[in-house]
């Protein structure tokens, strides 16, 4: 859990370093390369952009080593995802689920997509209808930090809910 | 580049040239058990080919070479450098001067001629057990296009492994991996082939694609992997002669993974994802049947048949952590049999039948070992940062593995072990290299 509280805490501070920079969209560094959707992002401060949910109410949880359980803190982030899908539903997601790289290939291809499911479960059991959501793992393949160590190995255990265009968007 | 085809199998002519009786009387002292562990590498000398008619020499050099380099590669065999001989051969007919080979401790010689004859080389050899003065079973002669020498130095090469030690070859086999390039957070997989030793290296897909995990079919015409092409992970099948592939499952919601080909070539046991979980099905690529062997919350995955088709061993974390079971091919009678300290991942089943390999996870390591099919004997043969992906030489007597360096410029490579743990050895590829499957013997 010590990894967790790290984990989130440096999640926090990335927060802070987005959010005071950016009256601008730039946010392909936080994102990293594989989770950026092809739609705009707007400005953080329209609490109805993409940016807005990607950096302040946070596009991202994390796991425990080998575990697909939502903690507290987790939770409380995919409330706000499922408040912000409820009230602009002009967009769908796309829930990623990823791995570290420490385990085998296939098991954490498995790994992800348990994961996924769980975040996907979570935000249909807060209302959001099964049809906007769509679940895909890239296991251990695609790190976004890539140190060999847990403060990077707990930011690659993570689901992401990567927005797209929902139908009517 | 398809050697299978156009190789039109060496035509296996015994030469006429040798009194086979008298060979055959000779009980041989020439002779390695592998199983025992060699620490001695038995001494051969390989003069250089001799060239015969128009031939270029390079040919008989290079051929030379291959067959040697296969040979002291198994860590059983070591090589006698020319510098050291007494005579040459320049006689490929003529009696061998035993002494002379007896004096620089060779206890094995293979002599040899290359020459050309149309649009083909026509490679001939012979085996001599020097302290018994006899020849070691009969002289060969491969005959195939120019362009496949290296197969056929790899076929005189086997042909001395399999005199010498009882065990069948490995060297006339090729390797499907993964081609790595790019920085870690950003790798580019292509599907690549190449020999056994690294030679001959091509590329079966682009880079656009994530591809993931080959396997090759138990004729090597066919190649099981999971692409992304189609947005989730699916399993394809590729054909080596027309590089044309085809997804095997597309069902909504779902992820299909960990491929691999039954015995008949026919049936495919594959990982498929529903709402999380993940179990082991079965699809007859002949009728398009599918049938689900396992079932659960737990993940089921890697599956791999025994050589005979009746079981399948596969890992679960059904109790927990990974571990491994085995099953008949049904789904039935679920034996766990894996009950060490760590995880346990990718179990492959050996193509003796006797043995299963696996990679495992325990206490910040990853190891490549083997145990026995019932989960008895078990032995770690590598320890490093990261060790996955097991597939063993036709003749289960080697394993190689996918080896990942730490940190921000960590890279995979590939490797070979022997099952004793001995003769730890990288396989050079042009760039990284992961998830290899070996082929079989080709003919």
């Amino acid at each position: 859990m010590n990894y967790m509280r790290l984990a989130l805490s440096m999640f926090s501070i990335f927060l802070v370093a987005a959010c005071s920079n950016s009256l601008g969209s730039d946010v392909n560094e936080f994102n990293g390369q594989s989770d950026l959707a092809n739609i705009s992002t707007g400005s953080v401060s329209d609490v109805t952009s993409p940016a807005h949910f990607q950096q302040v109410l946070g596009d991202r949880v994390f796991f425990a080593v080998d575990d697909s359980s939502l903690s507290i803190d987790a939770q409380a982030i995919l409330d706000d995802q499922a408040n912000w899908l409820l009230e602009n539903v002009n967009y769908d997601a796309v829930i990623e689920g990823h791995a570290d790289e420490r385990g085998t290939r296939e098991y954490n291809l498995a790994l992800g997509a348990r994961r996924a499911n769980t975040v996907r479960e979570y935000l249909i059991s807060r209302g959001i209808l099964e049809t906007r959501l769509e679940t895909i793992s890239y296991g251990k393949e695609r790190p976004i930090e890539i140190c060999s160590n847990e403060s990077c190995y707990a930011l690659n255990r993570r689901v992401v809910t990567v927005l797209t265009s929902g139908v009517s968007g | 580049m398809r050697v299978s085809f156009f190789f039109a199998i060496a035509t296996l002519l015994p030469l006429q040239l040798i009194n086979v009786s008298a060979a055959l009387a000779q009980s041989s002292p020439l002779r390695i058990e592998i199983t025992q562990g060699v620490i001695e590498p038995l001494p051969f000398a390989i003069p250089n080919f001799i060239a015969e008619n128009t031939v270029s020499n390079e040919y008989p050099q290079n051929i030379s070479r291959v067959i040697a380099n296969d040979l002291t590669g198994t860590g059983l065999f070591r090589e006698i450098p020319e510098t050291a001989f007494i005579s040459q051969v320049r006689d490929f007919s003529a009696s061998v001067q035993f002494a002379d080979w007896k004096a620089i401790n060779a206890q094995a010689l293979i002599t040899g001629t290359v020459a050309i004859s149309g649009d083909n080389l026509v490679v001939q050899f012979r085996l001599f057990d020097v302290f018994a003065n006899s020849e070691l079973g009969q002289g060969l002669q491969f005959t195939g296009p120019i362009s496949t020498w290296r197969r056929m130095a790899h076929k005189v090469a086997d042909s001395v492994y399999s005199r010498i030690t009882g065990e069948g070859g490995y060297f006339d086999s090729r390797i499907v991996f993964v081609s790595e390039t790019g920085a870690k957070g950003q790798r580019q997989k292509r599907l690549a082939i190449m020999d056994y030793d690294g030679e001959n290296v091509s590329y079966l897909t682009d880079a656009e694609t994530l591809v993931l995990v080959p396997r090759f079919s138990p004729d090597g015409d066919r190649i099981l992997y999971t692409s992304y092409a189609t947005g989730n992970p699916r399993i394809h099948e590729l054909y080596l002669n027309s590089s044309q592939s085809r997804v095997l499952e597309q069902s909504t919601g779902t992820m299909s993974f960990s491929p691999r080909f039954a015995p008949d070539g026919q049936t495919v046991i594959y990982s498929l994802e529903q709402g999380g979980n993940t179990d082991i099905y079965s699809l007859n690529l002949d009728n398009g049947e599918v049938r689900r062997l396992t079932s659960g919350p737990s993940i089921d995955t890697a599956p791999s048949f025994s050589p005979d088709g009746s079981r399948i061993v596969f890992e679960s974390d059904r109790s927990g952590g990974q571990q491994l079971y085995v099953m008949s091919v049904t789904g039935e009678q679920v034996q766990r049999i894996s009950f060490g300290e760590g995880r346990y991942g990718t179990p492959v089943w050996s193509p003796r039948g006797d043995l299963i390999a696996f990679s495992k996870q325990n206490r910040g390591r990853f190891h490549i070992g083997v145990m026995r099919v019932d989960g008895s004997e078990e032995r770690l043969l590598t320890a490093s940062f990261l060790d996955e992906s097991p597939t063993w030489a036709p003749n289960g007597r080697v394993i190689m593995f996918a080896r990942e360096t730490r940190g921000e410029l960590g890279r995979f490579s590939l490797y070979t072990v022997d099952i004793s743990g001995r003769n730890l050895k990288q396989v050079l590829t042009p760039a990284g290299a992961s998830d290899p499957s070996w082929s079989a013997l080709q003919k």
